[in-house]
């Protein structure tokens, strides 16, 4: 098939992808490029010039809300939700290699997580504490409400992993005489490293944008995503693409280094 | 896990190995515990609080324990409501099959049309990677491109196309729906590519051998096997239009209205019952979507 002439149905196609990507990424290229508008520019085009004006504006406190802290608490709350998904997906993989009582009832409230509109959590742990008379926070009521919509990604994601994976390894590193922990770190967690890493990749970045599941439970501070929302009602200046091109940015930096890891890790193994 | 369980196994003997066996049975519970324990109490616990609570009275400062159906017949008995209800399922039937159409005509070139793996797999990057970024901010990169001085209306002025900018680009409609497709259509790629990918290539060879033109081969071998990608596909863009509130917001300027925006204003009022009642309604509405798709796809088999 390979050596078959390419169809008009190709040309058609590729002409439809390449406008699909382009509809991906030209808004997004809009706003990188307005973000270094000229200090009288306004929020469309044509550039008044070039600066590096609302970057500068950024960082002071009268014109963005907390831009740094909000963006500290969101980094750190993506990391705990990262390091949780990721344990917790790996266990749940694991459980589900075997038969056990509840398993398609905890199979099924995993997809539930995934269908239940956003704001309904949100709502019912924001009621949930009050009742309880919790203050919620961002790092118990909100790191709850994240985990809820990355633990399904991780859990279906080590759901695929190990429907595919032949336990044939483990019974050869069993036959050559390793522990089950052995044959567990040695074997079975090599293997699926790649996988555990884009689990992580997924709870780190769900969480980092995530926002409608924040919004009644962030308490008294705002994660970035919440502090985003806000400026798009009462800002007007291009400080909004500002904060937009860098995180965004930051986001590309993160699914770099991801990538750069799983191809270490890939390769790694293939020396090995 | 196995792990600290067979240990013993050197040791061999009788009580050693009879506890190894009822910790054996034991692993599955212990792993699966933390997954079970977050998901009770940070999704099943929210929910029946908020079915009690939608059955709760309330004034502007506090709700009060009780067992009124208000809430409901309030939410049931408003035009306004069935109103909202009727616009977001709108919105989710023509975000679906715009992004049904686009999803799959994506996936179908990069598993058919694209040779080489490597290249297969950069391509299916490039449309992954703006789904790991901001919806937020994925949203407001319209405004440059569609507002009333942005680049499509002041191309079209430029050129003599419109004597004055279109107004219903940006705050509108149109502009929802746009953004929404520009959001959720990554959730239809990745399923049906993933099913696309699964299809054995000798069925369509053997079908071509069997005479059938390239329509045919799509029609009759490619789009049936293609419907679980499609199934968790429409699952979840459907899901995530029906919970929408911000795209509405910001899009629309306020001048269109979801379920989840109405949920989201009656939640600022401090009418948490009545967001409740609205919560349960939207909820059971949801769920009869997905368990009728759920109807043509068994995902454990597709994962």
């Amino acid at each position: 098939m390979s050596h078959e002439k390419r169809t008009l149905e190709f040309y058609v196609l590729a002409a439809f992808f390449a406008l699909f990507v382009l509809f991906l990424y030209g808004p997004l290229s809009a706003i990188l490029i307005l973000s270094f508008q000229g200090e009288t520019g306004g929020l469309t085009f044509p550039l008044n010039g070039v600066s590096l004006h609302w970057f500068a504006n950024l960082f002071e406190r009268q014109a963005v809300g907390d831009f740094g802290g909000s963006f500290k608490r969101s980094l750190v709350l993506g990391l705990m939700v990262m390091v949780v998904t990721v344990i917790v997906s790996l266990l749940a993989g694991l459980a589900f290699r075997r038969k056990f009582r509840g398993a398609t009832a905890l199979f099924y409230l995993a997809v539930a997580s995934l269908v239940v509109p956003s704001i309904i959590i949100s709502l019912g742990i924001g009621v949930v504490f009050q009742q309880v008379g919790l203050r919620p926070a961002w790092y118990t009521s909100a790191f709850g409400a994240h985990l809820t919509w990355t633990l399904p990604f991780g859990v279906l994601i080590m759901f695929a992993v190990f429907n595919r994976f032949s336990p044939a390894y483990e019974e050869a590193a069993r036959d050559l005489g390793a522990t089950s922990w052995q044959t567990f770190v040695h074997v079975v967690l090599p293997m699926i490293a790649p996988s555990l890493i884009g689990v992580g990749l997924f709870g780190f970045t769900l969480s980092y944008d995530e926002f409608a599941r924040t919004l009644m439970t962030s308490g008294t501070f705002n994660t970035l995503p919440l502090e985003i929302y806000g400026m798009t009602t009462n800002v007007t200046t291009p400080v909004l693409y500002a904060l937009g091109t860098v995180t965004t940015v930051f986001s590309f930096l993160v699914i770099l280094a991801t990538l750069g890891a799983i191809l270490y890790v890939g390769r790694h193994r293939a020396r090995a | 896990m196995t792990v600290a369980l067979e240990r013993p196994a050197i040791a061999a003997t009788k009580p050693v190995r009879r506890r190894r066996f009822s910790l054996g049975a034991v692993a599955p519970y212990l792993q699966s515990a933390p997954l079970a324990l977050i998901l009770g109490a940070f999704l099943l616990l929210p929910i029946i609080m908020i079915v009690v609570v939608s059955f709760w009275d309330y004034d502007f400062a506090a709700m009060y324990p009780d067992f009124l159906t208000t809430n409901y017949s309030d939410v049931l008995g408003s035009w306004v409501t069935w109103k909202t209800y009727l616009n977001t399922i709108k919105f989710a039937a023509i975000v679906w099959v715009l992004t049904l159409f686009i999803g799959f005509w994506v996936a179908y070139f990069l598993a058919f049309h694209i040779r080489t793996t490597a290249m297969q797999m950069v391509l299916f990057l490039v449309c992954t990677v703006p789904f790991l970024t901001s919806n937020i901010i994925r949203m407001i990169s319209w405004i440059p491109v569609l507002g009333r001085n942005g680049l499509i209306n002041s191309t079209l002025v430029h050129m003599g196309l419109v004597p004055k900018p279109i107004e219903w680009l940006l705050y509108s409609e149109f502009a929802v729906v746009l953004a929404m497709v520009h959001l959720y259509t990554l959730f239809m790629v990745t399923p049906i590519f993933n099913t696309l990918m699964r299809i054995d290539r000798s069925l369509v060879e053997a079908a071509r051998d069997a005479g059938a033109s390239g329509w045919q081969v799509l029609w009759n071998v490619i789009l049936p096997l293609a419907k679980p990608g499609m199934a968790i596909g429409t699952i979840f863009v459907v899901t995530l239009v029906m919970a929408d509130f911000s795209t509405v917001q910001v899009m629309s300027g306020g001048q269109s209205a979801s379920v989840a925006l109405m949920m989201k204003n009656q939640m600022s009022l401090l009418q948490y019952p009545a967001a409740a009642a609205n919560a349960v309604v939207l909820l059971v509405l949801v769920l009869l979507m997905v368990a009728g798709i759920l109807r043509i796809v068994d995902i454990r088999r597709e994962l």
